[in-house]
């Protein structure tokens, strides 16, 4: 398309609705307004200009805000209803199986729709995901149909503006008054000393003020894009860490995705505030609630391997520090984090049993099965012996007769036994659990007699990487100082200007808050005589200036 | 006096201020009205007002510190610390914009909001508690805080818009807005409906105990507090002589909130009904000429100046310095609990108000109806979300 040429002799890009230069309106539309539109300048966006081709129309779709309004509007809408019930993650299910059957449990007819809706998981549903996306392409391309023009738009602008232009000004006044160029002159001293840029060209003022808070909007949403970007990447290998350790007390384990690094537990602290230590102030929240926890803690130490080490392979170790871990307070190596998310109280650890006569409870010795790592066999003395042949951690019911676990976390441990004697050299089978045997083979002799156990603490960890945070922390201070410039000052622009004829004009822009800059010129008329101006748009303040309110 | 009991009664001292303040603001918009000898009046009545105000507000920041010194921890930990800070922000936010533009109307209607927030907030338990190990964090300090502080400047923001549309609503004329901002004017006498069935239960020390079966299937129970209209499933009442619940609902259903909320309504209807046959007026047409004379441009730009305000400091707290603290305490920083997401919903309500006012052009009553949802927004993410929808900002 063609340039257009200004009356004054610039030359604007096409689509320029208003001269850069003077501000003459440069077509029909804006010539018939009495009040020229100024959020852009009336500068050549392409979104406004080119129309035609394919990319046009994408482009056009994605720089418009009403687009942009719609695309937050329904990610809003699908936000809020995804907080109608808990999502899957906050769920106490596993597969696909329970977490369907959890939904239909707790919530009835209306939780298999919602997970059938797959409103249960609908943050990363796809077309979640993609609303997300298409907003991330929305404010870079709406930003940059507006920026640059704009951006070239108030460079070029000239102090001198065409008459066309400044009565087109929501804030415009004109009249004759005495001595003006005397006036003009009082009014360029008063801006000044109201932090003004002041520019004179001959009888023309242009007072400015604030033009950086027009790239409030761009910065800020420069900001978005660069935390939108940081999110993406997490999806990239190496980016991103997300496990979980379950660490029991005494245990040293492999910290999963680092560089051979280990992880022991020393002990594991939970405690709860008691009334004794602070009766006065909290006594009486501790005696409505019950009881309060106070911290929870696992000691651990950390201990770094060979780049090869893996689980396992627990040689060789060195020892790097030793930390206490606790909510809030994350151990860090490298750019891991390993957070304190959870704990199980008192598990078994260890179990001690007595070989005895059933009948005389004659002893025949003593042994402890670690649950971690029960042994196949435990020989005790004069040829007694007991042999494991089936160890379920989480003994549940017997299905067909065959004893089922349903996981191997000792909640419930049993065991299949064989036990040996003289009496017996081929062994007695006997089923044992806790406060409770079953001998599937007919009457025993002997019996496993429980006699004490050992419980541990277990830690729940969870094990981070997050190698965006960076890009997300500089995302979000730029969009914090774009949204504050845009926020917290105002573009204001006065024009003062004696025209041949002997008029002076005034005319008044803001970009926002338009109370504060008639306040301005206000201050102004009080030393220097300027015409009077009215707000073109504000129909009502000037009914009541009129009415004498 | 120990320090609990004095922070208490400078909570009680900041009250009746404000109530005492709310009259003056109505003595120096009225006498704004009258026509002659006016402006001496008005400044008397104003500079009363403004000063009883900020005597009030002092006397709550005392409240706030002195709590804080008690407890060693800065008082924003459950819902009545945090609900009562969020009031005392909202008469912050109102004296730094009355600074600004100077206008006895908004303090007519800001101030009897605070007053409405901090009754709602003494319904909850008010005792001091230590703080869990997920909030033993100075993050606690600065995000809440932070938080409360941005939502309680766009508070403002729909209080400008509330007395944009009570003046402009033509009350003659049996229109949708007309009908809405009644509707306004109603929810508002349910909140009062609320403190004022709660406190009278109180007074009267209504307990009732009751057993019932969990959603778990668990046999557990759970003490009333008002006569209970809805029973919990299977419930029984341990005592003999219980008044029995009038409808029992499925385990999913928690009966004694909904019994919380139905007197609420009750009370607030009853209210309102008798209201409305004493003044025998809409209760928006009662209050019409206390904002005759208020200019619409000035409270249209009150209400986007507090957006513009609150808006920063509301991503700030709620949104920025919440991912910080949440990376710290929770090992990530977004896990889309409710609360997290309310804020992101009345972010993204917010940028659409701004984007909508820059670019649409959107002012007058179609910013000032989005201001009062804005407010709406924020009041559903401290009560409902708190209160319904479980999550792990569930503290109250």
């Amino acid at each position: 398309m063609d340039k257009i040429v200004c009356t004054c002799g610039n030359i604007n890009p096409a689509g320029t609705e208003l001269c850069e230069s003077c501000g003459r309106p440069l077509n029909q539309n804006i010539s018939d307004k009495q009040v020229v539109d100024m959020r852009y300048e009336g500068s050549a966006r392409r979104s406004q200009t080119y129309k035609t081709t394919i990319i046009d129309k994408i482009w056009n779709f994605f720089s418009s805000v009403k687009v942009g309004m719609w695309i937050i509007g329904i990610i809003l809408i699908a936000a809020a209803i995804g907080t109608i019930l808990p999502q899957v993650f906050y769920v106490p299910a596993t597969n696909e199986a329970d977490i369907a059957a959890y939904y239909e449990r707790i919530y009835g007819n209306f939780g298999i729709i919602y997970y059938e809706l797959g409103l249960s998981d609908l943050y990363s549903s796809w077309w979640f995901q993609g609303l997300v996306g298409m907003l991330g392409i929305s404010l870079v391309i709406a930003s940059l149909d507006r920026v640059i023009p704009l951006y070239k738009s108030l460079k070029k602008q000239k102090t001198k503006r065409h008459i066309s232009f400044l009565m087109r000004q929501r804030v415009y006044g004109t009249g004759e008054v005495e001595e003006p160029i005397a006036n003009i002159d009082q009014a360029e001293e008063k801006l000044k000393t109201m932090r003004y840029k002041v520019k004179r060209e001959g009888n023309a003022i242009l007072a400015e003020k604030g033009r950086f808070s027009r790239w409030g909007p761009y910065v800020n949403h420069l900001g978005l894009i660069l935390f939108l970007f940081g999110v993406m990447l997490r999806a990239l290998p190496g980016f991103y860490v997300d496990e979980t350790l379950w660490l029991r007390e005494g245990e040293r384990l492999y910290i999963p995705e680092t560089d051979g690094y280990f992880l022991e537990s020393k002990q594991f602290i939970y405690e709860t505030y008691s009334k004794e230590e602070s009766e006065e102030v909290f006594g009486d929240a501790i005696e409505r609630v019950g009881s309060i926890a106070k911290n929870y803690q696992s000691d651990v130490a950390l201990y770094k391997g060979p780049e090869d080490a893996v689980a396992g392979n627990t040689e060789e170790l060195s020892f790097v520090k030793e930390a206490s871990i606790q909510v809030n307070k994350p151990l860090k190596f490298d750019n891991f984090s390993v957070f304190q998310m959870d704990f199980r109280l008192d598990e078994l650890a260890k179990m001690t049993f007595q070989l005895q006569d059933k009948e005389t409870q004659e002893s025949f010795g003593e042994f402890t099965i670690d649950l971690a790592d029960p042994q196949s066999e435990y020989p005790l003395v004069n040829g007694y012996k007991v042999e494991i042949l089936e160890y379920y951690a989480s003994f549940t019911e017997f299905v067909d007769g065959i004893p089922q676990s349903e996981s191997p976390i000792p909640n419930n441990p049993a065991f299949l036994i064989k036990m040996y004697s003289p009496e017996y050299p081929n062994g007695e089978t006997s089923f044992v659990m806790i406060k409770n045997t079953i001998e599937p083979l007919g009457e025993n002799q002997h019996k496993l007699a429980f006699q004490s156990v050992e419980t541990r603490d277990v830690s729940g960890l969870t094990v981070r990487k997050d190698l965006t945070l960076p890009l997300l922390g500089i995302g979000g201070i730029i969009f914090m100082i774009g949204v504050a410039q845009g926020s917290y000052w105002n573009h204001r622009r006065i024009w003062i200007q004696l025209l041949e004829d002997g008029q002076v004009v005034i005319a008044a822009h803001t970009n926002k808050n338009w109370l504060s800059v008639k306040k301005d010129i206000d201050e102004v008329s009080k030393v220097a005589h300027l015409p009077q101006y009215e707000d073109q748009q504000d129909k009502e303040a000037k009914k009541e200036k009129e009415e004498g309110v | 006096m120990d320090l609990v009991s004095l922070s208490s009664t400078l909570l009680f001292i900041a009250f009746i201020a404000y109530l005492l303040a709310t009259i003056l603001f109505g003595g120096a918009v009225k006498s704004s009205s009258s026509t002659n000898d006016n402006s001496k009046s008005y400044d008397r009545w104003g500079k009363a007002a403004i000063t009883v105000t900020i005597i009030g507000f002092i006397s709550n920041l005392s409240y706030f510190i002195t709590r804080w010194i008690a407890a060693g921890h800065a008082p924003v930990s459950n819902l009545y610390e945090f609900t009562t800070a969020f009031g005392m922000m909202v008469v912050a936010a109102f004296i730094l914009i009355y600074f600004i533009y100077k206008t006895p109307a908004l303090g007519l209607f800001a101030l009897p909001i605070a007053v409405l927030i901090i009754s709602y907030a003494s319904m909850f338990p008010r005792e001091i508690s230590p703080l869990i190990p997920a909030l033993k964090s100075y993050w606690l300090t600065v995000h809440v805080i932070t938080a409360a502080l941005g939502e309680s400047i766009l508070a403002i923001s729909a209080v400008a818009g509330f007395i944009y549309l009570l003046k402009n609503i033509d009350q003659t004329k049996k229109t949708k807005e007309r009908f809405w901002i009644e509707a306004v004017m109603y929810t508002i006498l349910l909140v009062v409906g609320f403190v004022v069935s709660t406190t009278t239960f109180t007074i009267a020390d209504y307990k009732a105990e009751y057993t019932y079966v969990g959603k778990e299937e668990i046999e557990e129970t759970m003490v009333y507090t008002m006569p209970a209209l809805f029973g919990m499933n299977e419930s029984v009442a341990v005592a003999e002589n219980t008044f029995e619940p009038l409808v029992e609902m499925p385990p999913i259903v928690n009966a004694k909130k909904l019994t919380t909320v139905v007197w609420s309504i009750i009370f607030g209807t009853a209210i309102y009904i008798l209201l409305r046959l004493i003044l025998r007026k809409r209760l928006s047409l009662v209050l019409q000429p206390l904002v005759k004379k208020s200019n619409s441009q000035l409270m249209d730009e009150i209400g986007y100046r507090a957006v513009l305000i609150g808006f920063p400091v509301f991503t700030l707290g709620a949104l920025i310095f919440a991912m910080i603290w949440a990376h710290e305490a929770w090992s990530r920083f977004w896990g889309w609990d409710p609360k997290e997401v309310w804020a992101l919903i009345t972010f993204l309500f917010y940028a659409v108000f701004l984007h909508l006012r820059l670019t649409k052009g959107w002012e007058g009553k179609k910013s000032a109806w989005f201001a009062l949802l804005g407010f709406i927004i924020i009041m559903f993410n401290l009560i409902a979300v708190n209160l319904i929808i479980a999550g792990l900002h569930s503290y109250a």
